[in-house]
């Protein structure tokens, strides 16, 4: 499928809620034509009132202006947008059949008959859900609605499309598998998307870019390898997958961090020998994973707990003393201020 | 269940058996006997189309019901709807008031009827007042239908609120998203949504005005509606097997109409009342 993209661009959008609450700081994002784009952070970051702002369910406090490529559509409500949205809840209309939701747009837009039928055929076919286009919506299951919702979103053509938490209702081996489907779907279509979760594992699979969210802040934006390996500051580092901090002091060896603190991620760290680690520990516990066994380290110092994964397939005992090596490049910076947001 | 429990539950049902017998079937069954024992026989169950009289007052009746219904369900869903979509200062007190109404009996309401469109009332005053001809309607069918549209709204109302809150916001906002204008919201999702509530507090406020006495009887005796016209066969015409088998009539009519209700609505409709 062919069709222009479009880029979305917002400036200095703040949102204040008519209580006074603040869910958004003033902030600018650019996201690029057919790009998909995630909005990732815990619940009541703004992310969602984020997404909102883009659709046209909210509007930015005054001064805020959301673009389309060149056009603005700041004064537009959603109606007006052609916009494609998916909703955590699904919102299947429970009074039509799977054809008759998927088909609603287009029948809004008064296209005609037979090319309403054909779209909605192709719609069905894409999400492989043909053989269910007659029945009624609550006789399917979540994966099943979740795939009528896309495609009713997707069927109209719409310049941007809009997911918040599609996934987070599902069952954890439905949620992977369309997870899947959704991230090859995006890529077919080409299409501007922006993806909401709290679900760092969907954001790292799915997102192009990460926009890394905090208190109605921008904490990051990146790729999911920057947001990993180089998290601009102590919030993004703590947020997305596990890090260890310990103080300088207890640390010893070469190619330490610079700072009075050292930060990695527990698969950076490898049990070594006595005498060749940058520090000693005592295991506090161990859980064994299969492929793995993850060790819960005391380092000293008052430092907070160390998370270590060893591949090794001796047994670690508890209460024993180990050393530990952080692989060459495994200690983080912080690209940014660093001080937590 | 086995066997040896069915005495307990005989036991049980015992009272409900007897207070269902005794204040439902043999009334019933004797006022069907009484309609069809009169100097007419059976006949008097024709006279609903044979006497003009009775004829016109069950048309009277049905019209002002329905008419009322449908006065009911579009105000209320409007109020119902914009009660639970806005939330402002003196929201609660006000939802308790207008349920009020529920809370008066039919003689009150008319009373309340007469004060506002009475001879002595409030919309005279006003329209004299105003250089026009004094407004009178309290004593007629119109008078009637403000009193029943009065204790009709609040349970439409209730049944609204309680419909139009369980609606999930994201519903209307899909169909935003796929273009849809305020209108076709109301028409694709909200409607349907309410659909059952509207029917079954419909066929609540269709019942009720059918069979509604206190009212009609305070504001003037010689309204012609069903259960007046019931009243003054029985009491001035001494033509009690006319009443009976018209009261029979109205029974039925207002049970099919709650039925039909029913079987639409799919759920319990005596249970929303």
């Amino acid at each position: 499928m062919t069709q222009e993209t479009t880029a979305v661009s917002l400036t200095a959008c703040a949102k204040t809620f008519a209580d006074g609450t603040r869910a958004l700081e003033p902030l600018d994002l650019e996201v690029e034509g057919g790009e998909t784009v995630v909005l990732l952070g815990p619940s009541g970051c703004g992310k969602t009132t984020l997404l909102r702002i883009i659709a046209g369910l909210e509007s930015p406090d005054r001064g805020g202006r959301v673009h389309f490529n060149d056009e603005d559509v700041t004064p537009r409500p959603i109606e007006r947008r052609n916009v494609g949205m998916v909703f955590q809840s699904y919102a299947l209309f429970p009074n039509m059949t799977v054809a008759g939701n998927v088909a609603y747009g287009l029948r809004v837009r008064k296209d005609p008959k037979a090319k309403v039928e054909a779209r909605v055929d192709e719609m069905l076919a894409m999400m492989h859900i043909d053989d269910l286009a007659d029945r009624r919506v609550d006789q399917l299951s979540g994966g099943q609605r979740q795939r009528v919702a896309l495609a009713r979103a997707i069927a109209v053509r719409p310049r941007v499309l809009l997911l918040d938490e599609p996934l987070t209702a599902l069952d954890a081996l439905l949620r992977d598998r369309l997870r899947v489907e959704i991230d090859s779907l995006l890529r077919a279509l080409g299409i501007t998307s922006i993806y909401v979760t709290h679900d760092q594992a969907e954001a790292m699979a799915l997102g192009d870019r990460i926009v890394v969210m905090s208190q109605g802040r921008i904490a990051q934006i990146g790729t999911p390898r920057d947001i990993y390996h180089r998290p601009a500051n102590d919030f993004v580092a703590d947020f997305v997958g596990t890090v260890n901090r310990l103080p300088a002091a207890v640390l010893a060896g070469p190619d330490l961090p610079p700072g009075p603190e050292a930060l990695f991620r527990p698969e950076d760290a490898e049990l070594v020998g006595e005498g060749e680690g940058h520090f000693s520990a005592r295991v506090t516990s161990a859980f064994f994973l299969g492929d793995r066994t993850r060790l819960i380290l005391d380092a000293g110092g008052g430092a907070a707990p160390v998370v270590v994964e060893s591949t090794l397939h001796d047994p670690v005992a508890t209460g024993a003393t180990v050393a530990v090596r952080v692989r060459p490049g495994g200690f983080m910076r912080l690209d940014g201020a660093g001080g937590r947001p | 269940m086995e066997r040896r429990d069915y005495p307990k539950l005989f036991v049980l049902i015992l009272p409900a058996a007897l207070v269902f017998a005794a204040f439902f079937i043999l009334p019933m069954a004797r006022l069907a006997v009484v309609g069809g024992t009169g100097e007419d026989g059976l006949a008097a169950y024709a006279s609903m189309v044979t006497t003009p009289r009775h004829f016109e007052s069950m048309v009277a009746t049905v019209l002002l019901s329905v008419g009322v219904t449908a006065a009911a369900l579009a105000i209320a869903t409007v109020a119902g709807l914009f009660l639970v979509r806005n939330r402002f200062p003196g929201r609660e007190t006000l939802v308790s008031l207008l349920t009020f109404p529920l809370a008066f009996p039919g003689v009150v309401i008319g009373f309340m009827v007469i004060l506002l469109a009475g001879r002595q009332g409030l919309v005279g005053t006003v329209t004299q007042a105003l250089g026009a001809d004094k407004l009178v309607f309290a004593y007629s069918m119109s008078g009637l239908f403000v009193g029943y549209l009065y204790f009709s709204i609040p349970r439409v109302i209730l049944t609204i609120m309680a419909a139009a809150e369980k609606l999930d916001p994201a519903l209307e906002e899909a169909a935003r998203s796929l273009g849809a204008s305020s209108w076709r919201v109301v028409r694709d999702v909200i409607l349907p949504a309410l659909k059952p509530g509207l029917i079954a507090s419909g066929a609540i406020c269709f019942a009720t005005s059918m069979g509604a006495f206190g009212t009609a009887f305070t504001l003037a005796t010689n309204i012609d509606v069903l259960p007046m016209t019931i009243y003054t066969e029985f009491t001035l015409n001494a033509n009690i097997a006319g009443a009976a088998s018209l009261s029979i009539i109205l029974g039925l009519v207002t049970w099919a109409a709650l039925f039909i209700a029913r079987s639409l609505s799919g759920s319990t409709v005596a249970a929303s009342g």
